[in-house]
C-alpha cells in the first residue's frame, strides 16, 4: 500500500484558536442548566484531628437559599475517591488529615448563599499531633498519617555494584537538594456541573484532564453502575496535571448534591479554595552522589529521593516511581543504586504536575552534574557528551536505547544557540552574567507502573458531505491535542483540515482511553485516531480503485490536494466519499491502541519501564543583580527531540510555556505553609511569571522519528518543565560562584549568601 | 440601585446592588461571557474590560461605579470589527493555548495599540504585565501583538 502523502504547511493554525479569540468558547462557568444550584464545601480548620461534629449543622440547613447539606453519612456508595490507592475519602468521615480537607457540602440557590453557608460552619473537634515534613515523617516516633509507617510507596533501582563504581572513580561529588511545592495556577479554577438524569443516572460536565477517572469516582461514590454515568469534558482552561485527580473529587461532591436535591449543581472553586485544596507538585529532598574517572566517565550514581505526598496518596506512587527511574540522568552509567519514597504528612495532598516527579529528581542530578564538571575541570557540555545516552546505551534500568535518540543533537544545538560559554563569576560590577546547561530524558506515557491505563480509543466518522467527526478520549486543555488529532486524521484520510471536527471527550462515546497525562496524547491517542482513519481510508481506496479500474494497492492518497490518484485517473476526496455513500459502504471506524512491552522488576528496578523516550537539552543565560539578588533570565534555548512535530506552532508553544513555568519554579514561586496551613493562597502571595519575568524562550525542535508514534512523533508536554530549573541554577552559580541547591532560589537567598562572601 | 451606562454602544438601564463586581454583573445579568474570572481579586487580568476606553480588571470595579460611563468588552469590539486584526494576529501567531486568558490579553493589546500603534517589544511586555498566562510563556502573545500592530498599519 502506498503511504499517504502528507500535508506540509508550517503556519497553519490551531483548530480551536478562532472560537477562543471570539470569547465564545464555553468554559465550565459558561455552561448553565435551568434550575441549577451552586455547591460549596465545608473544610477542616485543623491539619490533623477528629471532627466530632459541625455544631451548627441544623442552622446551616436553614440559612437563606440553602437546599441541602451533605456529610459523609449521606454517601450512597463508598466514601472513597479512587486514585492509585483507595485512601482518599470523598468527605472526611471523622478523622481529618489536612487543613482544608472536605468535611461537608452545601447546595444553595446562589454562589454567595452557598459559600456563606459553608463559611459559617462551627466545629467541635479534637486536634491530634501532626507531621508536615517528609523526612520527619520517616522517623520511628512520627505521628502516623497513612500508608505503612507513613510510606505511601517505595521503589528502588539496583544496577551493577555502586561500591565498586565509586572505588573506580577518581572524583566523587555529592549533594542534598530541596524543592518546595509548586502550584499549577491554571487560569481557570477547578469546576464541574452535575446533572441528575431522569433514569436515575448522572451526567457530569467539567474542566478536567481525565473523564474516565471521573467516571470511576462517580461509580464508586454514587453506587450507580457505569452505564448510568456520563462524563463530558468542557473547554478546559489549563491543567498541567492539576486537573488529573482533583476533578474526581469535585465531580463526586457535585453528584452527591445533585442526587440529593434532584437538581443540577455546579461547583466552581474561587482562587483561594483552589489553592488550599487542590493537589500540588511534591516538595522533595534529594541526595545524589556521582563518581567519575578523571577522563569524565561516570562510574557510579547513588541517589535517595524523598517526596512529600501529603495526607492522601492520590498519584504519589507513580510520581515516586517516575522520579527514581530517571534520577541518575540521561547517562549511560554502569552502577546505579537509587531509592525513592513518597511519604504521608498532614499537608494538602500532592499529585500530578508537569514533570511528575522528574522535575525535582532531575533538578538535583543536573545541578550535581555541574559540580562534577567543575571538580573535573571540564566543560559541562563536554562532560555530558561523554556520558549521554545514545543508540545502544543502557539506562539505569538496563534498558537498551533503540531507535530515535537525538540527545546529543539537542545538547549541541541548545549550547550553540546561545554561544554557551561559562563566565566563572568573572563579571565585574553589580550585574553579573552566567550561563548554565542541563540535559534530560523523559519516558513517554504511563510506563510499566501505569500499564493498566496505557490504551486509547477513537472514532472517525465521515459524513455524507465529506465532513468528518472524530470522537476521542483524551482531552484538549490548551496543549493543542485537538489540532494534532485533526492533522493525523486529515493527513491519513486525505481530506482538508477544515473538514475534520474533533469532538469534546464524552465517556459514552469512546471506550475508556486512560488519562490525559504523561505527555501521551499525541503518541497514544494519536495512534488510536490513526488506526480509525486508516480503516476508513482503506474503504475509500477500495471504492476509488473499483471506480477507476485498478487495485486498492495502486491508489495513492494525496493529502496535499485531497485526491485519490492512480495511473488510470484520479478522484477528489469528496467524489470518493460520494461514491462510498452511493455504495452504502461503512464510513466510520473505531480505532484502538495499547502500549505493549513495558517491564519493571520491583526488586532490582531493572527492565524496560517505558517504550519511548523524549530527549532534551536546555541552555540559558542569566543576569544576577548582586545588590538586590534579582535574577533575570536573559536567554533560554530549549532543544527537544520529539520524534516529529505534528503541529509546529503548538510544539513551540509547549516548549515556551513549560520553560517559563520552570523559570517560576526556579526563581519565585514560593508556597508558604505554617503548621500545614497555606499562608499565601493567591496570585499576589504566590507569584507566577508575568510577561516581565519571562524571556523569549527559543524553541529548537529536533526530529528523530520513532516507529511507535504517529508519523514518528513522541511526547512533548512535560519535558520543557524538567531540566530547565537546573540550567538556571547552574547559570546563577556561573554568575556568582555560589551553589544554591534549592527551589525557589529567591532574591533574599542570593543576597544573604553574597553578603557572606563579601565579609 | 438603578444605574445606566453604555455597554458596547448600547444603553443599559439596570437595577443592581452597587457593590456587585462589574465582572459578576456583566456575566450574570447582562450575558457578557467573554469576561472570565481567574482570581476575583485583580491579580490575573482575565476579566479585563475597557471603562471609558481604559483597561480595568472588572472584578475590582463595583457595578455602581460604571453609572453614566462607557464599558466595552470583547463582544463589542468584535461586532464593531475593531479588534479583528488583533484576533487574526493571535490566531496566526499561536498566541492561544487554553484560551481562558485570551480575551483579557486582547483587550490590553487593543488599549496599547490604540495609544501606541508601533510599540517596542518591551513596551508590549509592560502593557500586558497585568495579564497572567500560564500556558504560552508569553513569547507568542508578544509576537501576536507585534503582528497585530503591523496588520493595523497595513489596514489603515
Amino acid at each position: 500500500m502506498k503511504e499517504t502523502k502528507r500535508v506540509k504547511r508550517d503556519s497553519d493554525i490551531r483548530v480551536d484558536a478562532r472560537i477562543k479569540v471570539s470569547g465564545k468558547a464555553r468554559f465550565i462557568e459558561d455552561v448553565e442548566f435551568a434550575n441549577m444550584l451552586h455547591g460549596a464545601t465545608i473544610r477542616s480548620p485543623i491539619p490533623h484531628g477528629r471532627i466530632a461534629s459541625i455544631v451548627n449543622l441544623e442552622k446551616i440547613r436553614n440559612m437563606p437559599g440553602v437546599r441541602a447539606v451533605v456529610t459523609a453519612n449521606d454517601i450512597p456508595g463508598e466514601n472513597i475517591v479512587p486514585f492509585v490507592k483507595q485512601d482518599y475519602p470523598c468527605l472526611a468521615p471523622d478523622e481529618v488529615k489536612f487543613h482544608g480537607q472536605a468535611v461537608a457540602l452545601v447546595a444553595a440557590e446562589t454562589v454567595e448563599e452557598a459559600r456563606s453557608a459553608a463559611r459559617s460552619a462551627e466545629f467541635e473537634y479534637e486536634e491530634y499531633p501532626a507531621v508536615f515534613d517528609a523526612v520527619q515523617a520517616m522517623k520511628p516516633d512520627a505521628v502516623h498519617v497513612g500508608g505503612e509507617d507513613n510510606v505511601h510507596s517505595y521503589f528502588r533501582i539496583r544496577k551493577g555494584d555502586v561500591d565498586k563504581g565509586f572505588r573506580e572513580a577518581d572524583v566523587i561529588v555529592e549533594g542534598v537538594f530541596n524543592n518546595k511545592h509548586q502550584v499549577h495556577c491554571y487560569l481557570e479554577n477547578q469546576g464541574v456541573v452535575a446533572v441528575p438524569e431522569s433514569g436515575g443516572g448522572i451526567s457530569v460536565y467539567g474542566s478536567m484532564q481525565c473523564p474516565f477517572y471521573v467516571q470511576n469516582a462517580l461509580v464508586k461514590v454514587t453506587g450507580i453502575r457505569y452505564s448510568g454515568i456520563k462524563v463530558v469534558q468542557t473547554v478546559t482552561g489549563g491543567g498541567f496535571g492539576g486537573k488529573e485527580d482533583v476533578p474526581s473529587i469535585l465531580a463526586s461532591h457535585a453528584a452527591l448534591l445533585a442526587l440529593r436535591t434532584q437538581r443540577p449543581v455546579r461547583i466552581i472553586y474561587d482562587r483561594e479554595e483552589d489553592f488550599i485544596s487542590m493537589s500540588k507538585r511534591h516538595p522533595a529532598r534529594t541526595r545524589v552522589k556521582y563518581g567519575a574517572t578523571k577522563e569524565g566517565k561516570i562510574t557510579a550514581c547513588e541517589a535517595e529521593y524523598i517526596v512529600n505526598g501529603g495526607a492522601f496518596c492520590t498519584l504519589s506512587p507513580i510520581v515516586a516511581w517516575r522520579g527514581v527511574v530517571h534520577i541518575s540522568g540521561p547517562y549511560d552509567i554502569p552502577n546505579v543504586k537509587a531509592d525513592s519514597y513518597a511519604m504521608a504528612t498532614n499537608t494538602v495532598p500532592c499529585g500530578a504536575f508537569r514533570g511528575f516527579g522528574q522535575t525535582q529528581a532531575n533538578f538535583a542530578n543536573e545541578c550535581l552534574m555541574d559540580e562534577l564538571a567543575e571538580k573535573l575541570d571540564m566543560d559541562p557540555v563536554e562532560l555530558r557528551k561523554r556520558n549521554i545516552l545514545k543508540t545502544g546505551s543502557r539506562t539505569s534500568t538496563g534498558q537498551v536505547i533503540g531507535e530515535s535518540c537525538g540527545l546529543e543533537e539537542t545538547l549541541i544545538k541548545a549550547a550553540e544557540k546561545i554561544n554557551f560559554k561559562q563566565h566563572f563569576g568573572r563579571d565585574k560590577g553589580i550585574r553579573k552574567k552566567g550561563m548554565g546547561i542541563s540535559t534530560t530524558f523523559y519516558g513517554v506515557g504511563l510506563g510499566a507502573e501505569g500499564e493498566y491505563f496505557a490504551k486509547a480509543g477513537a472514532q472517525v466518522y465521515v459524513k455524507e458531505d465529506g465532513s468528518v467527526i472524530v470522537a476521542i478520549g483524551n482531552v484538549e486543555m490548551g496543549q493543542g491535542s485537538n489540532t494534532v488529532f485533526n492533522r493525523i486524521c486529515a493527513d491519513t484520510l486525505g481530506c482538508p483540515y477544515e473538514s475534520v471536527e474533533v469532538l469534546q471527550p464524552d465517556t459514552t462515546r469512546v471506550p475508556d482511553s486512560g488519562p490525559t497525562v504523561a505527555s501521551r496524547s499525541t503518541m497514544v491517542g494519536g495512534r488510536a485516531v490513526l488506526d480509525a482513519a486508516r480503516q476508513v481510508c482503506d474503504t475509500f481506496r477500495k471504492v476509488a480503485a473499483d471506480k477507476l479500474g485498478v487495485k486498492p494497492f495502486d491508489i495513492e492518497v494525496d493529502a496535499v490536494d485531497s485526491r485519490y490518484r492512480c495511473s488510470r485517473g484520479e478522484m477528489s476526496y469528496f467524489e470518493v466519499v460520494n461514491e462510498a455513500y452511493r455504495r452504502r459502504e461503512k464510513v466510520a471506524a473505531q480505532g484502538w491502541y495499547r502500549v505493549e512491552g513495558c517491564t519493571f522488576d520491583q526488586e532490582t528496578g531493572q527492565g524496560n519501564p517505558y517504550s519511548v523516550y523524549t530527549y532534551s537539552a536546555n541552555a540559558c543565560e542569566v543576569e544576577v543583580d548582586t545588590e538586590t539578588g534579582q535574577v533575570t533570565v536573559t536567554k533560554f534555548a530549549a532543544a527537544h527531540d520529539i520524534g516529529k512535530a505534528i503541529h509546529m506552532i503548538s510544539a513551540e508553544g509547549q516548549i515556551q510555556g513549560g520553560t517559563v513555568q520552570a523559570i517560576g519554579y526556579a526563581l519565585h514561586e514560593n508556597l508558604v505553609l505554617e503548621n500545614g496551613r497555606i499562608l499565601n493562597p493567591s496570585l499576589t502571595g504566590y507569584t507566577v511569571p508575568t510577561s516581565l519575568d519571562a524571556c523569549d524562550v527559543i524553541p529548537i525542535i529536533v526530529e528523530h522519528p520513532h516507529g511507535e508514534g504517529p508519523f514518528g512523533a513522541k511526547g512533548l508536554g512535560e519535558p520543557p518543565m524538567i531540566g530547565s530549573a537546573a540550567a538556571i541554577l547552574n547559570a546563577i552559580y556561573d554568575a556568582t560562584g555560589i551553589r544554591f541547591r534549592h527551589t525557589p532560589c529567591l532574591p533574599e537567598d542570593i543576597v544573604k549568601e553574597l553578603s557572606k562572601l563579601s565579609i | 440601585m438603578k444605574i445606566n451606562f453604555i455597554l458596547n454602544d448600547n444603553i443599559v438601564n439596570i437595577d443592581i446592588r452597587p457593590d456587585k463586581p462589574l465582572l459578576r454583573m456583566l456575566r450574570e445579568d447582562l450575558g457578557i461571557k467573554s469576561v472570565k474570572e481567574g482570581c476575583g481579586r485583580g491579580e490575573c487580568g482575565s476579566c479585563t474590560v475597557l471603562v471609558d476606553n481604559k483597561p480595568v480588571a472588572s472584578c475590582m470595579v463595583p457595578a455602581g461605579q460604571v453609572h453614566t460611563r462607557k464599558v466595552t468588552t470583547l463582544e463589542g469590539l468584535e461586532s464593531s470589527g475593531e479588534i479583528k486584526q488583533i484576533q487574526d494576529a493571535f490566531v496566526k501567531s499561536g498566541a492561544v493555548q487554553c484560551g481562558f486568558c485570551t480575551p483579557g490579553f486582547m483587550i490590553s493589546a487593543y488599549s496599547l495599540l490604540t495609544g501606541n500603534p508601533n510599540p517596542e517589544r518591551e513596551e508590549i511586555r509592560a502593557a500586558v504585565s497585568g495579564n497572567v498566562c500560564r500556558c504560552t510563556g508569553y513569547t507568542k502573545i508578544i509576537d501576536a501583538i507585534e503582528l497585530a500592530a503591523e496588520y493595523i498599519r497595513r489596514f489603515k
